[in-house]
């Protein structure tokens, strides 16, 4: 009798579990389907090429992805720098101290805040305070800092897997220690840091809180770095709830997704190719 | 090394950017209530296409937002659904357009005409199920807009007077929002921009009378709220050109396609 | 040499303090601006006051804890069972074919907008619940589906790795024991890997509070206190979303005043789950 009842557990358990399993795989493949399923058909060339009319119901998405093209530049010329340089110099010019457990605190922490909070933040710093007002500035700064965990946790990741090898023959040539960064370490580093910042896209382009508050939503296309934007998710957001046209709506649902897809499925070709093989 | 240049240069070009271009975004801004905004959105197109070198940004954030960036001067035009208060009175507002607002419900709803009082007691919380307005036997979800927006306030002063919405209501941040949740669901009922209206719901009847353009030209539909623009002063350059151009046969044209009333013809107030 | 060295070495610190120096800032500025709002009618009374009316000064957030605790809660009720089960299949049962794509499916399900989330859900979810269980639709329980859905790659992927992470001596001694596979899993490998688990979840929870959009699209906003998990309501980060973009004076600064309470809760989620993953590593 017990020997039935610990195996009927199991079985009922697999069951269970292969049901989770499937299910998790199943809403996916269903959120996929309604909104590629009813957005595909409105991708075309013109579509991506053209900007919207009459509020939005005609026309196409131009000028948001020109947005979103601008704003995620700005966020990665500025986070990149910043999170290289912290990678750098927690690898290679501290130990385990004081300083570096700061520092990893700050960014673990900056990892978790919400990006409403970054939103608030961004609106009060960059549009108000220093008086940037509504722009793709203020808003590639405020992407900046929430991408900047990703870029230094996979920089760092990429700069560790590093064989000390390099860094030696480096230091006997008589090189010193930001010579060896710059022409052993960096160059080797580039393809995993080249994944972060793939990453960091990848957030970027799916970020709406933060962005409304700080780069507006205008439809217009941008003149300058100080024109406000609006982004294809912020797009999508409006479309999809205003209910102007549902057409354009899926059609720009679907655009983000496949982006997404896209950047998703490369930076993880490249994360197992440069960085998890490596050691 | 190379590296090091090359990002010391990029950095180096942002800050002139921003150094040298401190705000001089050719164009000017336009921000404030959601309501004026996809009206607003249409003129600028409009604007922009007579004049190609011009730049019209519009913004929503409502129109006590719109009449604080005025005021700040963090937009050269502010967009108002509502008068401005007795603290704003200062401030260069002109009357571009007037629109009504409007009770929605689902095309299904059987009830077509409600009173003032009974609309407030709706509002309120006072009549809570559709049975005693001669419907079903279904609680009546109510849809309001977010503190702060200026077709709340305007609602508010028009037909709640001292009494508070209800606690309960769900709250959208958009006419666009609002009807699309009346138009999903059967027992909602909300207000919004008559402009906005189309064949996804359904407007209610105020005491019999029906919110066209007729009714609130001779003023016998009452819940009227003007659209203002608002100026930190007398308007001049684009903003003075844009102005013009909004107040004239074709736009206001545009504005009444969409559904607006345009302040050339004769109003009853 | 020498002196370009110190510099370049200066330069990558104060480089690399950046990031705490963002973190310093941020708080800086949402405090600056909440606070004085939060001393002007007492902690208490913002806190557990139950009345949001900004125009008649009324500022309470207790429903919006409320909701924000309920919608972790019910998402959290979603999320680990399914969450643990998947990183369970994962790490113990899956085919190598299957893996190959439930992994890249989950980190997909991690990259995509929750803003396509919040769409999906009011398009899908919210009528469901309104046809089937009664109310708007628009709310509590619509929000902890949908959330607990978006949290599932944090619980999944970092509770894999955490029992991939156990020696195969637990599992190999379990089973020599008599154990059936389940009961090795069950008994010996979970609890070994509970405090990454835990971590996970920590870290699943600190994504739901923090969420915004998808949020805002499906709860339905309404402001009173929720008695009900089909009643409409707003969480901490919802309030501070839809209201921002209007608000001035003392309703702008009560939203800065939300946020700083949300930051508090996020900031002890997060150090919480850093303790426990630290310890875990080190």
């Amino acid at each position: 009798m017990l020997l039935r009842t610990r195996y009927l557990t199991q079985g009922i358990a697999k069951v269970l579990i292969w049901i989770a399993a499937l299910s998790t795989i199943a809403v996916m493949i269903l959120i996929l389907l309604q909104i590629l399923g009813k957005g595909l058909p409105i991708l075309h060339l013109r579509f991506f090429l053209e900007s919207p009319r009459e509020m939005g119901r005609e026309g196409g998405i131009f000028p948001t992805i020109i947005g979103t093209v601008a704003l995620t530049a700005v966020a990665i010329l500025f986070a990149t720098p910043l999170g290289v340089g912290t990678a750098i110099f927690l690898r290679e010019y501290t130990k385990e101290s004081y300083i570096s457990r700061i520092i990893r605190f700050g960014t673990d922490c900056l990892a978790g805040v919400p990006s409403i909070i970054f939103g608030l933040f961004g609106f009060v710093f960059f549009v108000i305070y220093l008086n940037m007002g509504w722009s793709i500035l203020s808003g590639g700064l405020t992407l900046a800092a929430m991408i900047l965990p990703t870029i230094i946790s996979t920089a760092e990741e990429a700069i560790k897997a590093i064989p000390y090898s390099y860094r030696e023959v480096s230091y006997s040539l008589g090189g010193t220690k930001w010579q060896t960064v710059i022409r052993a370490i960096l160059p080797n580093a580039l393809p995993g840091i080249f994944t972060g910042i793939i990453l960091g896209v990848g957030r970027s382009i799916g970020e709406t809180a933060a962005i409304i508050l700080t780069a507006g939503s205008s439809l217009v296309m941008p003149t300058s770095l100080f024109s406000p934007i609006r982004t294809m998710s912020i797009h999508f957001y409006i479309l999809a709830r205003e209910g102007i046209s549902m057409d354009m709506a899926y059609g720009t649902g679907a655009a983000l997704i496949l982006l997404v897809l896209l950047i998703n499925t490369v930076a993880h070709w490249l994360l197992n190719r440069y960085i998890r093989h490596r050691v | 090394m190379k590296i090091y240049l090359s990002w010391f240069f990029s950095i180096l070009m942002i800050f002139l950017q921003i150094v040298g271009c401190q705000r001089s975004r050719a164009g000017i801004t336009v921000a404030g209530s959601t309501s004026v905004e996809p009206f607003a959105e249409l003129l600028a197109e409009e604007y922009m296409s007579r004049h190609l070198e011009s730049h019209i940004y519009v913004q929503g954030g409502g129109s006590t937002a719109g009449i604080e960036a005025v005021k700040s001067h963090a937009a050269n035009i502010g967009m108002s659904s509502r008068s401005l208060l007795p603290e704003e009175k200062n401030l260069y507002a002109v009357t571009i357009a007037r629109d009504a607002i409007t009770i929605i419900v689902h095309p299904k709803n059987p009830t077509t005409n409600l009173s003032l009082s009974q609309i407030k007691q709706v509002f309120s919380g006072k009549i809570r199920s559709w049975k005693e307005l001669g419907g079903a036997a279904h609680p009546i979800i109510l849809v309001n807009r977010e503190e702060g927006s200026g077709t709340r306030e305007s609602f508010q002063k028009f037909v709640m007077g001292k009494e508070e919405i209800s606690l309960e209501s769900l709250v959208q941040d958009s006419n666009g929002a609002i009807r699309q949740v009346v138009s999903n669901d059967p027992n909602a009922i909300g207000y919004i921009s008559l402009g906005l209206v189309n064949e996804k719901v359904k407007a209610l009847k105020l005491s019999g009378v029906e919110p066209d353009v007729t009714d609130i030209e001779n003023g016998t539909y009452t819940l009227v709220r003007p659209f203002l623009f608002v100026f930190s002063g007398e308007p001049a350059g684009e903003a003075k050109s844009f102005l013009e151009f909004v107040l004239s046969p074709p736009a206001q044209n545009l504005l009444s396609k969409e559904g607006l009333v345009s302040i050339l013809k004769p109003s009853g107030k | 040499m020498e002196i370009q060295e110190k510099i370049i070495e200066k330069t990558l610190l104060f480089v690399a303090l950046s990031s705490i120096m963002i973190l310093g800032l941020i708080t800086f500025f949402i405090f600056e601006q909440g606070l004085p709002l939060i001393w002007k009618i007492g902690p208490r009374a913002f806190i557990l006051g139950e009345r949001w009316v900004p125009s008649q000064g009324s500022f309470g957030i207790l429903p919006m804890i409320a909701c924000s605790f309920w919608v972790t809660i019910g998402a959290l009720a979603l999320g680990i069972p399914l969450g643990l089960a998947c990183a369970i299949f994962l790490s113990e049962w899956s085919p190598p074919s299957v893996g190959m794509v439930l992994r890249p499916a989950i980190q997909l399900l991690a990259a995509i907008p929750s803003v396509i989330y919040g769409f999906w859900g009011l398009i899908v979810l919210v009528p469901l619940v309104r046809n089937y269980l009664g109310g708007p639709g628009l709310s509590i329980l619509s929000g902890s589906l949908i959330l607990g859905f978006m949290i599932l790659p944090t619980i999944i992927s970092i509770s894999e790795d955490s029992l991939n992470a156990l020696p195969p001596s637990y599992k190999q001694g379990a089973l020599a024991l008599g154990a059936t596979h389940w009961q090795a899993i069950w008994r010996v490998l979970i609890p070994a890997a509970r405090s990454g688990i835990v971590t996970s979840i920590i870290l699943g929870m600190g994504r739901a509070v923090g969420e915004t959009m998808a949020m805002i699209m499906i709860l339905g906003n309404a402001v009173k206190m929720p008695t009900s998990f089909l009643d409409s309501a707003r969480t901490l980060t919802t309030n501070i979303g839809i209201e921002m973009g209007y608000a001035s004076g003392d309703h702008r600064q009560a939203l800065f005043a939300t946020g700083v309470v949300l930051f508090i809760i996020i900031m002890l989620l997060n150090s919480l789950a850093i303790f426990l993953s630290r310890r875990r590593a080190g």
